[in-house]
């Protein structure tokens, strides 16, 4: 028996990781992803059972109701191929307990899952490149795209064989500490980065005109009595590097942002974030604060106030 | 816009479509959708903005569980499509016909869910085919049945996609020349608003009253304009760093070590 014993090669478990990543591929309202995954286990059905009935008997197994994140299914896979494995050479694995590891898992996992990879990881990502494309910079998207696919087949991959080697021992693993340790890292550098980007990327700009207020003679660049030709331009460009952008008017307009610069730049962008939280925790929609937004906008434009 | 253009377009589109399913390798989130669109059109950088603002109002849409959050891959392309037939015309003022672009993205991101919804409907019927083929011990026919539902998805988005391509570029680019300056520029106070959306979404995901002050500090340090985005992020890791590494050494050292290390505590703990 023990010379006999069928196992999956490292080429059958590259297959189903790559496979894997099609799991929602045919997500229905019925039972979500299980096509998606019967389509992952198919590498190891093929090395695993060589007779028509164990072989359809497998495929429907895996046709059972599944649905969790796609990417921390990877554990998962990696423990039902163990337990294929170890039932393929004749270990009474039935196909309740298959099923049941699946579903015990899916859920603690999609737990795990959505906050650090969608909330966590993604809007890190997103920001930080998307922060660079505004200004039409290559890196922004170069850099979301390949540092998330670099993370996310890595995590695929090891995860995969991770449960592939503890089998049913992986869901006593998860309590460790460091999934924890690195999910709260995440969130201290995400805050960090977001309030910086709250002060840099909303920008808000307050228009009407606080005080004009006539400036002394020489606080201002004199336009008239600039020399001739490119010695005037010289001069101009000295004497505005010396008085700064409130010299090249006689007259020193104060708009009422530049007063709230004084308090802290991007306040008022800091206050309409924090309303923004606040109007979601009350479920108000996304889409109908970004639609107000807009609407906010064109009537401030119109009355002259932004 | 020729045809090579068009089968480009459709092209990216049929993958944004499929990876609006799939999200594993985010070709329908926009700062990679409207970057390839822009780059089969020939307007790259136009494409990267428009990417970098749609995404930063898309940072917080996630598909959970059997929940469908706003349709990313539709936004992004036919947004981006629209912009590029705009630009077209040299007399649309390049940030306009992206202020215009985002504001449509929205409304295109419901209509996406909508077309999603259908689409995972149709899906149940394909795996009731793929449980008959399973019950053959069909492998082909499972796999086949497995694509056909992906490419579904794909042509989801690919259809609106080529479908929008053959707008006459006057068609978009007069109805933006006819807009008044007072509705474009109220869009562009509006979309310098809107990001704020995207981080508050993030900010309740994440938020605790432990990370608050790290938010606090990153505001703060963003207002000195010398510090680029590479060192605010130096500084996040180090702090993430810092603060994790003394809290597991006030976690370990706070129970086991009564008695040493303190000794006026000491003095006064036994007075």
């Amino acid at each position: 028996m023990a010379d006999k014993k069928i196992e999956l090669t490292r080429q059958d478990r590259l297959a189903v990781a790559w496979r894997h990543q099609f799991l929602q591929g045919s997500w229905n309202y019925e039972r979500m992803q299980n096509g998606g995954w019967c389509y992952a286990m198919i590498p190891a059905i093929k090395r695993l059972y060589s007779s028509k009935e164990d072989q359809a008997a497998a495929l429907k197994r895996h046709m059972e109701f599944y649905n969790t994140q796609p990417y921390v299914s990877a554990p998962v896979i990696g423990v039902a191929l163990a337990l294929e494995e170890e039932r393929a050479n004749g270990i009474a694995i039935d196909d309740v307990t298959i099923q049941g590891v699946k579903v015990g898992m899916m859920g603690p996992l999609a737990g795990v899952g959505d906050p650090v990879f969608w909330f966590t990881i993604r809007p890190i990502l997103g920001a930080l490149g998307a922060t660079l494309a505004l200004s039409g910079n290559i890196v922004g998207p170069l850099l979301f795209f390949v540092a998330w696919n670099a993370i996310r087949l890595a995590f695929l991959w090891y995860t995969q064989e991770f449960g592939y080697r503890v089998g049913t021992e992986i869901t006593k693993d998860l309590s460790g500490g460091l999934l924890g340790k690195i999910t709260s890292g995440a969130s201290i550098l995400g805050m960090f980065i977001i309030g910086a980007l709250v002060n840099r990327w909303v920008s808000i700009s307050f228009t009407p005109v606080v005080s004009t207020v006539a400036q002394q003679e020489g606080a201002y660049i004199d336009w008239e009595a600039l020399p001739a030709g490119v010695e005037g331009i010289k001069s101009a460009l000295e004497q505005f590097a010396a008085l700064g952008p409130t010299g090249l008017n006689m007259d020193k307009v104060t708009t009422l942002q530049s007063n709230f610069d004084q308090l802290i730049p991007g306040l008022a962008a800091l206050l309409l974030t924090l309303l923004c939280c606040r109007l979601l925790k009350k479920n108000v929609s996304p889409i109908a604060i970004i639609l107000a937004l807009f609407a906010v906008g064109v009537v401030a434009r119109v009355i002259g106030l932004m | 816009m020729n045809p090579i253009t068009i089968a480009l377009i459709a092209l990216v589109a049929f993958f944004a479509g499929m990876e609006g399913i799939l999200d594993e390798w985010q070709f329908h989130q926009p700062l990679v959708a409207c970057t390839l669109i822009g780059l089969v059109s020939g307007h790259l950088a136009e494409g990267i903005m428009l990417g970098g603002s749609l995404q930063l109002i898309a940072l917080g849409w996630a598909n959970i569980g059997a929940a469908v959050a706003p349709d990313a891959a539709l936004a992004s392309v036919a947004s981006a499509i629209i912009m590029v037939l705009a630009l077209s015309d040299s007399s649309v003022d390049v940030t306009n016909a992206i202020n215009t672009s985002i504001a449509l993205a929205v409304p295109l991101s419901v209509a996406g869910l909508f077309l999603t919804m259908i689409v995972r409907t149709l899906a149940i019927p394909v795996v009731h085919a793929m449980d008959a083929a399973a019950d053959r011990a069909d492998f082909a026919g499972v796999e086949r049945w497995q694509v056909m539902a992906i490419a579904m998805q794909g042509v989801r988005i690919a259809i609106p996609a080529a479908a929008l391509c053959f707008v006459p570029a006057e068609a978009v680019t007069s109805a933006l020349n006819a807009m008044p300056a007072w509705l474009s520029g109220g869009m562009a106070v509006g979309g310098g608003m809107v990001a704020a959306v995207g981080y508050a979404m993030v900010i309740n995901m994440m938020a605790t009253p432990e990370v608050w002050p790290f938010f606090v500090l990153g505001f703060v340090l963003a207002a000195l304009s010398q510090l680029t985005l590479i060192a605010l992020g130096a500084i996040g890791v180090c702090l993430a760093l810092i603060y994790l590494g003394l809290k597991e050494v006030a976690a370990s050292g706070g129970g086991a070590r009564t008695g040493s290390g303190d000794p006026l505590g000491d003095i006064l703990d036994n007075y």
